[in-house]
């Protein structure tokens, strides 16, 4: 099986496992949503700021329980299923990319879901060419699905993965937040969002060159 | 030619000596048993075998290939593998979770459909694993590896949660293996019931094998 078809049948497979468990969502996207609406309840009736802060809290948002979400996701192969996946001799760069894009599609499918809600809850006074922001907020969740099935399974059967994995996650996961809500604040003030957008892609390049150079000793040690 | 060499292999968790200097070869056509109590290193000796760990010292050769070097990654994909739990996705189907190690090792689904029939499991094909008796995913686990044909077989416990038609089946896939020139590995904690499966039957003891 070549490199493409073994990368579909794993994204196929987890896919198909979060359709039957409805984890993302049944469980994390209300819960999203409800961080997304507490917000405004907290900032009061400056109805300013709250405009203001939208996209930024949005970012927030998406950022943490995207988190949850690959972490989750990756978490539901273990040791002994994993041991037989090597043993058929899948190419783990193939597996990693695979589960990557699953998460991939969970975390799009939350930030399509969170980004009307924070349209409704925020009012927030978007530019007129606002949908230009997509393209670096869609890579930017595709940089967030990287980072965490990366972190995920650099943290695979330790006993600490809970605590090791948000601290992991933070750093690598900076420039993706950053250019993901500094686009549209570019757009708004007249700028262009081409820097946050070759930020982002610089990001996704990286993080998929670390994620084929560890594949293999991640797998190693994980059987 | 061997399939499986052991030369004074040594293995250990942290500070815990698990295999202590295990000498062991094993021949194309020959089903070995390892017996042991719980705790003994069976399960660790066998994922040595199956290249999935590396010793800490000592040398381990299998299908020619020595494990923890590049060529282990080549010959994987002929070693077949069951171990304690049935490695089912619990959200996937039967027919599902053998499609998906189908295609995997690039085969056919039909091999998949195929080796469900073979293990009495198509009329249970399209249930969810996670409502799967341990006995049905047991049998599932063992129609992937009837469908993958591995030249090296290890069985982990392979008796235990099977009814005796399951045991036919185990006895017949390991059949089926040292006919086509390969070898079976099993580790068992009941040594009775495991000479019933196998050729010779040897015993790991303070992490060395004996026979």
């Amino acid at each position: 099986m070549n490199f493409g078809r073994q990368v579909a049948e794993f994204c196929r497979r987890d896919l198909l496992t979060e359709r039957r468990a409805g984890e993302v969502i049944s469980i994390v996207t209300p819960f999203g949503a409800v961080a997304l609406m507490s917000f405004p309840l907290a900032f009061g009736i400056d109805s300013a700021l709250i405009s203001r802060v939208g996209p930024a809290v949005f970012w927030v948002v998406v950022f943490l329980f995207t988190m949850q979400i690959a972490l989750r996701h990756s978490a539901a192969e273990r040791p002994h299923q994993r041991a037989v996946i090597a043993l058929l001799g899948v190419d783990p760069f193939a597996r990693l990319m695979g589960r990557t894009l699953a998460a991939a599609v969970l975390i799009l499918v939350f930030m399509a879901v969170l980004f009307p809600a924070m349209i409704l809850f925020y009012s927030p006074d978007l530019p007129e060419a606002w949908p230009l922001a997509l393209v670096p907020g869609v890579l930017a969740g595709i940089g967030l699905a990287q980072v965490g099935t990366l972190a995920a399974e650099i943290t695979a059967g330790l006993r600490t993965r809970t605590t090791l994995a948000p601290l992991i996650v933070a750093p690598l996961a900076v420039p993706l937040l950053i250019a993901g809500s500094q686009a549209l604040e570019s757009l708004a003030s007249g700028g262009s969002i081409l820097p946050w957008t070759v930020l982002v892609v610089a990001t996704d390049l990286a993080l998929a060159v670390i994620g084929a150079a560890i594949a293999r000793p991640l797998e190693e040690a994980s059987l | 030619m061997t399939i499986v060499r052991l030369r004074n292999v040594q293995l250990r968790f942290g500070s815990t000596p698990v295999l202590t200097g295990v000498d062991l070869d094993i021949y194309p056509g020959e089903r070995v048993g390892v017996a042991g109590p719980n705790g003994s290193g069976k399960s660790t000796l066998l994922s040595v075998i199956a290249t999935l760990r590396s010793p800490t010292s000592g040398e381990a050769r299998v299908l020619d290939a020595t494990v923890g070097g590049p060529q282990a990654y080549g010959v994987r994909r002929l070693i077949g593998w069951s171990g304690h739990e049935p490695a089912l996705f619990e959200e996937l189907t039967l027919r599902e979770n053998l499609h998906h190690f189908a295609r995997l090792a690039g085969l056919d689904i039909a091999e998949a459909d195929r080796a469900l029939h073979q293990v009495g499991l198509e009329g249970a094909a399209d249930r969810r694993a996670r409502v799967c008796s341990n006995g049905m995913r047991r049998r599932a686990d063992l129609a992937r590896l009837l469908m993958t044909r591995p030249r090296l077989l290890l069985l982990d416990e392979a008796h235990a949660g099977l009814d005796a038609d399951a045991i036919a089946i185990v006895d017949a896939l390991s059949r089926r293996t040292v006919s086509a020139g390969g070898a079976v590995v099993m580790v068992s904690h009941d040594r009775m019931e495991m000479e019933k499966l196998v050729d010779r039957v040897l015993t790991l003891r303070d992490g060395r094998v004996e026979p």
